[in-house]
């Protein structure tokens, strides 16, 4: 019996790696059509700016809030810790390396991918599955070049230049709580920033945004594009994409944050 | 290949689970060129499994599928693409791009692959082509979420005439349709082949009303292969306990 139910775990398991060794593959296969079919003719700039309006333009208003108030947020919390050793003066360099190392990207990467990288699934999932992608190929279009490149490299530039606006809310909103209501001040303020505050966090925070815009726009894409089965398919890959795609940017954020240090070592 | 045939299959075989079930079980049929087959068969009898390989959509387990005299099987990816725009498909539910008003849909396929033709001349085929296929004027503006289901027909039928093909496949045209649009579509068919001379078209359906007014040529197919094939006639003289099946009552549901 206990052998049985050994062999019954080790079987699935062994289901399960079968799987996502499968799942890989094809996404590493995808992935390499994708960066193939990005410098294939025609050109798609057109595509790709409709796309980038989309991931960008579109988010401005999302990103602003929760940019502001995630400085807010941060700020107040970090000012009643400091507070109690009469820290305060720390408050804006902590803000402001929290948010350009880690929650500027982090945030931005994840409000993006559940807004711009569910509506890609979903998109390609539905075009999947009403054959529209089918039409395409049949008129002789590359699907991949067409649909799939353009979103991945609008991804790419769009969620690093969101980050840029989502790092400059927070800060911005930081700066006023801290000086106009937790009366910090202002000089000691902009000292303490230009002492510890680096350019280099700034081209780390808008790095791994890129990265991770690379990531859920190839995802979401791959997907929405493989996608089967009807509304319920479309459903599926819509929630395989986001929730893949989320728990990939905070994985890869840990990991991308290694190696910038491991960069900063030898460098 | 044989003289005369715009598509010919040679032993084609498909399973989707490594061939312990086959879909197609090995089919041998010819369509002859010039004129309109149908493709008839009960549900789930491979028939839209059967036009996907002759686009080169679905690869076979085994065997070949040679259209215009090109072997389809051997094509790559590329050669595929290019291959595709000698033929038109009509799909079972219009898949027009929905992001595109019906007229952006007939000239996609011009602007994608006529690049001589100018903006204004693009648009003035396109508006000829769905004029062909019977669409307003007043609609060509409109999405597809615009228009009836007649219409989304005729707009689709218009983006596969776009590019003039030799050959025109339609994939279960009149699913769905009640019986006044399932005879315009069956009209609209036979006038558009009838109006280009020289070219093929096949029509998969289980409407077998259809497949005896405008098919020439009929072939049936049933549990993964050809049950029958000939001119309609045939099929009404048939004795097979199958095909008069189809022939006495037509695919109702409760056939099915």
């Amino acid at each position: 019996m206990k052998n049985l139910v050994m062999g019954s775990i080790l079987y699935r398991l062994g289901k399960y790696l079968e799987e996502l060794i499968s799942e890989i593959g094809q996404f590493a296969f995808f992935t390499r059509k994708v960066f193939k079919a990005m410098f294939q003719p025609p050109s798609r700039v057109r595509e790709v700016f409709k796309h980038i309006d989309f991931v960008g333009n579109h988010s401005v208003g999302i990103i602003i809030l929760t940019g502001t108030f995630s400085g807010l947020a941060l700020t107040f919390q970090i000012w009643l810790g400091f507070n109690m050793f009469s820290a305060g003066d720390l408050v804006g360099p902590t803000v402001a390396l929290a948010i350009l190392r880690e929650l500027g990207p982090v945030l931005t990467g994840l409000v993006i991918a559940a807004r711009a990288g569910v509506a890609m699934a979903a998109q390609l999932g539905t075009m999947r599955v009403s054959e529209q992608i089918d039409a395409l190929e049949v008129i002789g279009v590359d699907p991949i070049q067409y649909l799939v490149s353009p979103r991945v490299v609008a991804a790419t530039i769009g969620t690093p230049l969101m980050c840029a606006v989502f790092d400059f809310m927070s800060l911005m909103s930081s700066y006023f709580l801290s000086i106009y209501f937790l009366g910090l001040d202002e000089g000691g303020y902009w000292d303490k920033i230009g002492a510890w505050i680096e350019f280099s966090y700034l081209v780390e925070s808008l790095f791994k945004a890129t990265v991770f815009g690379l990531f859920f726009g190839l995802y979401c894409t791959f997907a929405g594009f493989y996608t089967r089965g009807g509304a319920r398919g479309v459903g599926l890959a819509t929630n395989k994409g986001v929730v893949i795609s989320m728990v990939m940017v905070i994985v890869l954020d840990y990991i991308l944050s290694n190696f910038i240090r491991l960069y900063y070592l030898v460098t | 290949m044989e003289k005369g045939s715009a598509i010919e299959i040679v032993n084609l075989k498909k399973s989707f689970d490594g061939g312990k079930d086959f879909v197609l079980d090995g089919i041998n049929l010819w369509i002859p060129e010039n004129k309109i087959t149908m493709i008839i068969g009960f549900s789930g009898t491979g028939k839209s499994v059967l036009m996907k390989h002759i686009l080169g959509l679905m690869r076979p387990t085994s065997g070949e599928v040679r259209v215009l005299g090109m072997n389809v099987c051997d094509m790559r990816e590329k050669e595929l693409l290019k291959f595709r725009m000698k033929l038109g498909v009509m799909f079972q539910y219009s898949a027009l791009f929905d992001d595109m008003t019906a007229i952006e849909n007939a000239m996609f396929p011009l602007i994608e692959h006529r690049k001589d033709l100018t903006q204004k001349q693009i648009k003035d085929i396109a508006s000829d082509k769905m004029s062909q296929a019977g669409l307003e004027a007043k609609h060509f503006n409109k999405l597809p979420s615009e228009m009836s289901g007649g219409m989304r027909k005729r707009a689709a039928l218009a983006r596969a005439l776009a590019l003039d093909p030799d050959i025109m496949l339609y994939d279960e045209p009149t699913t769905g349709l009640d019986p006044i649009l399932t005879e315009m579509v069956d009209d609209l068919i036979y006038k558009t082949h009838y109006s280009r001379s020289g070219k093929t078209s096949v029509v998969i359906s289980h409407d077998l009303h259809a497949a005896f007014r405008i098919g020439d040529h009929v072939v049936m197919l049933h549990d993964g292969g050809v049950l029958m094939e000939g001119v309609p006639d045939d099929f009404l003289k048939s004795d097979d306990p199958l095909v008069r099946k189809f022939v006495d009552t037509g695919i109702r549901k409760k056939d099915v």
